[in-house]
C-alpha cells in the first residue's frame, strides 16, 4: 500500500486532504449561483467565476457512474483491480477505487449504491468508496 | 463560388513505419519531414512556419536547419497536428508567413528519445492518478460502460469497429496488421481494463509524418497534387480529467470542434466521402460520428456494426486501418491526416472512388482535446 501515489497537495486543495484525515468528504460549494458543490476543489466557482465560494461536508453517498477493471501496473496495486467514477449524491464525479468488492463486473452493476470510505496511505487518508452497506442514512 | 485559400502541397511519412530503431525520435521528425520538402521540391530554407506537438518547436526548427517568422508548438495531445493545419492556415491567411511544416515523429515502440511527450495535469495528478489509472488503456476507456448503459452501445459492436478496420488495412501494404479478425477474435484476445481486449486497442509503433502548407494561389508552383483546406476547420477542449467529462456518452469537445468545422465548409453529412476519426481504442469511432452529426446519439455503434463504415461501405471510415491496425506512435492524428490526403490525391492504396470531401477528426489526451479539418480536392466550391 505504501508505495501507491501520493497526491500532490496544493494551497487551495489543503482542506480537501485535512477533512479526509478526519474521515469527512469535504466539497467546495458556490454561494453566488445555484452551481452547488463542484469537484475538484478550487476557491472559485467553475460555473459563474464567483470567489465566493463555501467548504461543505458531502453526505457520502454516490453511485457507481462508470468504471474499468484494469489489467495495467500502477506501483501499489495488484492487478486486476476496479477504477471507477463516483456520481456523488450532490450531483459531482469523482474517482474512486470500489474497495471491499471483487473486481469482476458481476459484483459491480452500474449505478449501485456506493459510500465513502477512507484508505490510509502514508500520512494521508485517501478517499475512496465500497458498496452502501444499507446502514442508517 | 468560393475559391480556396490554403494548399497542402506536401505530404509524407517516415520512410519506414511500426519499428524504426535506427531512428531516434528526432531523427523520425527530419525523416519525415525531409521526405515532404523532397516531394514538392522544397529545402529547408523555403520554410518559414514550423509546427510540431511533443517537441519545442525550436527544437525541430534548429534540428532542421529553418529558421521560421511563424512557428506553434502547441500540444494538446494527439490531435495537435490537425489544430496545427487549421492554425497554419489562420497564420498564411494573415501573412505571418508564407510555407509552413508541420511535423510529427515519436519513437513510441523503441523509445528512443529523453522524454516521452507527456501532458501533465496538476489536478489530473492530485486527485485521479492516485487511484491507479496510469496508462491511457485504463482512462480513456472510463466512460464507455456508462455509454453502453444509457445507449445500448454493445460488446459486439465495439469488436467490429477493430474487425471493419482490419478489412481496410489488409488494402495498405504499410499497414502494421493485416490478416483478417473475428468479433469472437476481439473479444477473446488478451483483457486490457473490461470491457477493452487488446485489439480494441491501438498499436504501440515508431513513426513519423509531416505536411507542408502553403496558399492555395501558389499550389500549382509545386509538382504534387494540392489538396485543399475547405474553411477553417475547428478545435475545442474538455480538459484532461476524463472523470469530469460533462457527460460520458458523448465528447463535448467533438461536438464544438466538429460544428465548427462543418460551418465553416458549409457542407453537410451527405457532402462527405470519405472520413477519419482517431481511434485510439474502439469507442472512439464511435463517439466521433454521433458526436460530429453523421448519426444520431445512440446510434454509432450499430451503424459500423451494419457494415456502412467497412470497404464498399457508404461512409468509408478510417481507411487506412487506423490506430487499431495502420499504426500508432501516440500521437496519431498525423497518421490520420495523411490518409486524409492520400485520398484527395486519390493514391490511397484503399482509395475510395471519387472521393472528394474527407473529414479528419481527432482526440487530444483522453477525451481531453478535440480539432476537425475538411480537406477537398477542389479547388473552388
Ligand atoms: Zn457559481
Amino acid at each position: 500500500m505504501s508505495d501507491r501515489m501520493q497526491p500532490t497537495i496544493y494551497s487551495e486543495t489543503q482542506f480537501y486532504w485535512d477533512g479526509a484525515k478526519e474521515g469527512k468528504l469535504l466539497l467546495n460549494a458556490c454561494t453566488a449561483c445555484d452551481g452547488g458543490a463542484y469537484f475538484p476543489p478550487r476557491p472559485f466557482c467553475p460555473k459563474c467565476g464567483s470567489r465566493d465560494v463555501t467548504v461543505q461536508e458531502a453526505s457520502g453517498k454516490g453511485t457507481l457512474h462508470s468504471y474499468v477493471i484494469s489489467h495495467m501496473p500502477a506501483p501499489g496495486y495488484e492487478p486486476p483491480f476496479t477504477v471507477a467514477v463516483v456520481m456523488l449524491e450532490e450531483g459531482v464525479k469523482m474517482m474512486s477505487n470500489i474497495l471491499d468488492c471483487p473486481a469482476n463486473p458481476e459484483a459491480l452493476e452500474l449505478d449501485m449504491a456506493l459510500e465513502v470510505t477512507f484508505e490510509a496511505r502514508g500520512d494521508l487518508m485517501i478517499p475512496q468508496f465500497r458498496p452502501a452497506t444499507g446502514g442508517a442514512a | 463560388m468560393t475559391k480556396a485559400s490554403i494548399a497542402i502541397v506536401g505530404a509524407a511519412e517516415t520512410t519506414r513505419m511500426g519499428k524504426v530503431p535506427e531512428l531516434s525520435q528526432t531523427g523520425l521528425h527530419a525523416d519525415a519531414a525531409l521526405n515532404a520538402m523532397a516531394e514538392c521540391g522544397l529545402t529547408p530554407a523555403d520554410i518559414d512556419g514550423i509546427a510540431t506537438a511533443g517537441h519545442d518547436s525550436a527544437e525541430i526548427a534548429q534540428y532542421l536547419g529553418i529558421t521560421p517568422t511563424w512557428q506553434d508548438s502547441t500540444s494538446i495531445g494527439g490531435c495537435s497536428f490537425i489544430l496545427h493545419v487549421r492554425h497554419a492556415a489562420a497564420a498564411i491567411a494573415t501573412g505571418l508567413c508564407k510555407t509552413v511544416l508541420i511535423t510529427h515523429g515519436e519513437s513510441g515502440r523503441s523509445n528512443n528519445r529523453a522524454h516521452r511527450p507527456l501532458f501533465p495535469s496538476m489536478q489530473q495528478q492530485e486527485f485521479e492518478a492516485i487511484y491507479g489509472p496510469l496508462f491511457p488503456p485504463s482512462r480513456f476507456t472510463l466512460p464507455v460502460l456508462r455509454k453502453m448503459k444509457d445507449d445500448g452501445l454493445t460488446l459486439e459492436q465495439l469488436a467490429m469497429v477493430a474487425v471493419v478496420q482490419r478489412e481496410w488495412a489488409s488494402r495498405h501494404p504499410r499497414a502494421t496488421a493485416h490478416d483478417p479478425i473475428t468479433v469472437d477474435d476481439v473479444l477473446s484476445a488478451k483483457m486490457i481494463a473490461w470491457p477493452f481486449t487488446k485489439l480494441m486497442c491501438c498499436l504501440v509503433s515508431d513513426g513519423g509524418g509531416a505536411l507542408i502548407l502553403t496558399s492555395a494561389e501558389r499550389a500549382q508552383d509545386f509538382p504534387t497534387k494540392p489538396v485543399y483546406l475547405r474553411g477553417m476547420g475547428g478545435e475545442s477542449c474538455e480538459g484532461p480529467m476524463v472523470s469530469q467529462m460533462e457527460d460520458f456518452t458523448s465528447s463535448k469537445a467533438f461536438r464544438v470542434s466538429g460544428k465548427a468545422a462543418f460551418e465553416s465548409a458549409g457542407i453537410s453529412h451527405s457532402d462527405v466521402d470519405h472520413l477519419m476519426i482517431y481511434d485510439a481504442f474502439a469507442h472512439l469511432p464511435v463517439y466521433g460520428l454521433e458526436d460530429l452529426g453523421f448519426v444520431a446519439k445512440g446510434e454509432g455503434g450499430a451503424f459500423i456494426a451494419e457494415g456502412n463504415t467497412r470497404p464498399g461501405g457508404r461512409l468509408p471510415l478510417n481507411t487506412n486501418g487506423g490506430g487499431l491496425s495502420y499504426m500508432h506512435s501516440g500521437m496519431y492524428g498525423m497518421y490520420a491526416l495523411q490518409e486524409g490526403v492520400r485520398q484527395m490525391r486519390g493514391l490511397s492504396p484503399a482509395q475510395v472512388e471519387g472521393a472528394k470531401l474527407s473529414v479528419v477528426h481527432g482526440v487530444g489526451g483522453m477525451f481531453s482535446g478535440a480539432a476537425t479539418v475538411v480537406l477537398t480536392s477542389e479547388d473552388q466550391w
